[in-house]
């Protein structure tokens, strides 16, 4: 008896109290809503660095964060298109529908990479708006920052000093870290990498790498043996320094094009918990600096 | 645009009138091919210069319109506009007729045409935000000759709170299966429990209304008031002709698992309600029910994905059982048909009573990406069937237990195409056991709505 009560209990339980209740779709966003948000917000991800953003669930357990949620905080550019659209609406909760305060689209801050010529299916999972990509790049970071800041303002105005000398603070230390971190990329300049999914193009435009091949035939699709073996065949003539792929990735195809060409892979945290040094936003640039060095030592 | 030509002729003879005075004569043969080479070099740096700045250019005037993009929640079509492709081979016994044993069949149209290639079951979907607190969604099943409006309704947003609410016609929230449509299935037909309840499933015309309780956990409570659909027959009439009461509760077990759970209670109230038997003489008789017409629905769904990754490898579990209790008045309405033998049926009405159960359960794993393979076993019971006296030597109900148990493997070259092949051993039929293979095709075009849990 007394342990149904306690199930029962459980199930009653009521979501974290706080003055904002922010939902991101992507760690990178739970991450900059808590730097900005500190005490006054509790920011929670939908989905960790250890799974494909364009690929989720539409959980139960999601539909019922989306209700509680004062603020949506997505990358948007489709890439949440196969699971977000079903959080909005049947979570009953017009605070977060498309055009309302409470739903914040990064992607539409930032400068899109990629955009495509042709919209079709026939060239993979292609997004009409650009590459949603954008967190690779720490300068969006700052941009996405600077819009949300303001949103948590707006949306608990009681607070809003804290949230500007919060995002003051933030900005500071992240145009600290990006000094430090140009300083360190040096020697990746000019870099050739192959990539297994387009997910790195803000990162190599930060950066001055240069992408000289993909492992999937199109965006999405799982590269074959064939196609892989083409790519290796490409490459032989002049070899780049190593391949990447983020780590909610399969290895599948960049372990078998390294067996075959002796290059390293170099896995990326891509997101906030991609890896254990990658705990907060500062430790997702440190990492995936230190992890790229490494390689072109 | 750098003007080129102005700019590298001034440094060229700058260039060269800083060189001359100083220059012997062999020399200036030699200086004035430096010069031309200088020139040709700065001439193609400028060239390189101007085509990174037009470069350069193009790229900062994207971001402008990329940043007035319409926010997600749709693309930019204004209506999405999606259709799906849904066609299969069907390899059956030559049978006269298709039935459930024990079970009066329920309206409706079983799922698609028969044995053979057909076009079994193509949608065209449109849907669209009506104003900033509406949407709206319609499906239209195409056949031949004909336009099936499956589903039809309107949808809040911004009722808040956790409330929700539908009009139109719509597929009824009760169990797991019930709202989604054939493409999103596992197998290329509906379970028999759902066959045997409402033909395919429950579509209603009417209200839903759902709140989601502001808890950690999910737990969804809804009802519905409608026409009722193939459950009410011919109910026509002011009222309600079904009512559905449904609760569901949901969460994840750590981040490999996710669940929901449901039970849902359908009370309808036939009026006409159509069947078909076969009598005492061997003549098929159409006979109408009136009454009430009571279910339950219980449903559980548990999802597994290492690290809730799916693209790799998971597994999904779901489970449906119903129990539902009739009671009412049969009337025997036409059994003129197949003379020589006269129908032992007509004019007859006396009581009815059933009380029946069923349930499914199936296993889909996913066990390397783009290829899953399934198993599904159905059972039901026929349960109690009681007519009144004045069936006596008329109808004689049949007790069955019908089973099914289905196998299936499907491919996905992407997430919007799926070829699948499907075995099933059928024993529905009292007497015949029938090897069922299908081969299937869903391809979706334009937009797809997200697919729910």
């Amino acid at each position: 008896m007394k342990r149904w009560m306690l199930f029962f209990l459980a199930i009653l339980a009521l979501p974290a109290r706080a003055d904002l209740r922010v939902l991101a779709c992507e760690p990178e966003w739970a991450a900059l809503a808590a730097e900005l948000g500190g005490e006054h917000v509790a920011a929670t991800s939908a989905t960790t660095a250890l799974q494909d953003p364009h690929h989720i669930e539409a959980r139960p357990s999601l539909i019922a964060r989306a209700r509680n949620a004062d603020l949506l905080v997505c990358t948007g550019a489709e890439l949440e298109i196969g699971w977000l659209p079903i959080l909005q609406r049947e979570a009953g909760n017009p605070r977060i529908q498309a055009g309302a305060p409470g739903y914040l689209e990064a992607a539409a801050l930032v400068p899109l990479l990629e955009r495509p010529a042709r919209v079709d299916r026939s060239e993979g999972d292609v997004h009409a708006a650009g590459n949603p990509h954008i967190q690779t790049d720490p300068r969006n970071v700052l941009r996405v920052a600077a819009a949300l800041a303001q949103r948590l303002a707006q949306l608990d105005p009681a607070n809003a000093a804290h949230y500007a000398a919060r995002h003051a603070d933030f900005g500071r230390r992240w145009q600290a870290a990006l000094a430090r971190w140009e300083a360190q990329a040096v020697p990746l300049r000019g870099v050739e990498v192959v990539s297994q999914h387009k997910g790195f193009p803000y990162l190599y435009a930060w950066l001055g790498m240069r992408e000289v091949a993909v492992l999937e035939p199109k965006p999405g699709v799982e590269p074959s043996a064939g196609h892989l073996a083409a790519v290796q065949q490409r490459l032989a003539a002049r070899p780049p320094r190593m391949i990447l792929r983020a780590a909610y990735q399969s290895g599948r195809a960049s372990e078998w094009l390294a067996a075959r060409s002796g290059l390293p892979v170099v896995v990326l945290p891509y997101s906030v918990g991609g890896s254990a040094q990658a705990r907060d936003l500062f430790g997702l640039f440190d990492d995936t600096l230190a992890r790229l060095l490494a390689a072109v030592k | 645009m750098l003007p080129r030509k102005p700019l590298a002729a001034p440094l060229a003879i700058a260039l060269a009138a800083a060189c001359a005075p100083a220059a012997a004569d062999g020399e200036i043969d030699a200086i004035r091919a430096e010069i031309a080479a200088m020139k040709q070099h700065y001439e193609t740096r400028i060239a390189a210069l101007e085509a990174r700045l037009q470069e350069a250019e193009t790229r900062t005037a994207v971001p402008e319109p990329a940043a007035q993009a319409p926010a997600t929640g749709g693309g930019r079509m204004n209506p999405d506009i999606g259709l799906i492709l849904q066609g299969r081979y069907a390899q059956r016994d030559d049978l006269a007729e298709r039935f459930i044993g024990g079970f009066a069949p329920v309206g409706g149209h079983a799922e698609g045409g028969g044995r053979g290639f057909s076009l079994d079951h193509s949608e065209l979907l449109l849907s669209a935000s009506v104003d900033p607190d509406w949407r709206g969604h319609a499906i239209l099943a195409m056949a031949d000759g004909a336009v099936e409006v499956e589903e039809a309704w309107f949808q809040s947003l911004g009722l808040g709170n956790g409330l929700t609410l539908k009009g139109g016609r719509f597929y009824s929230g009760l169990g797991y299966l019930n709202e989604q449509h054939p493409h999103a299935w596992d197998f290329a037909d509906a379970p028999l429990m759902y066959q045997a309840l409402f033909g395919e499933r429950f579509s209603n015309d009417g209200l839903q209304l759902k709140w989601l309780a502001p808890t950690e956990t999910y737990l969804e409570f809804g009802l519905e008031a409608g026409r009722g659909g193939v459950v009410a027959g011919e109910f026509d009439g002011n009222g309600v002709g079904a009512w559905t009461a449904f609760a569901k509760l949901g969460g994840d077990v750590g981040t490999d698992n996710s669940w929901r759970a449901g039970l849902a209670y359908l009370d309808a109230r036939p009026r006409d309600r159509a069947s078909h038997w076969e009598d005492a003489n061997g003549v098929e008789a159409e006979t109408l029910f009136g009454g009430s017409s009571r279910a339950w629905v219980a449903d559980f769904v548990w999802k597994w994905a290492p690290d809730g990754n799916a693209r790799e490898r998971n597994f999904k579990f779901q489970a449906e059982y119903f129990r539902r209790a009739e009671t009412g008045t049969l009337s025997c309405a036409d059994n003129t048909a197949a003379l020589p033998v006269a129908g032992a049926c007509a004019g007859v009405s006396d009581a009815y009573r059933t009380r029946q159960d069923g349930w499914y359960a199936q296993g889909v794993y996913q066990f390397m990406p783009r290829w899953r393979a399934g198993l599904r076993v159905d059972r039901l019971d026929s349960g109690t069937q009681a007519l009144g006296g004045g069936f006596t030597g008329v109808l004689a109900p049949v007790d069955y237990a019908p089973e099914r148990y289905s196998l299936m493997l499907d491919y996905s070259p992407s997430e919007f195409s799926r070829f699948r092949v499907q075995y099933a051993r059928d024993e529905s039929m009292p007497g015949i056991d029938e090897d069922q293979w299908t081969l299937q095709y869903v391809m979706s075009l334009g937009a797809h709505g997200a697919h729910a849990f």
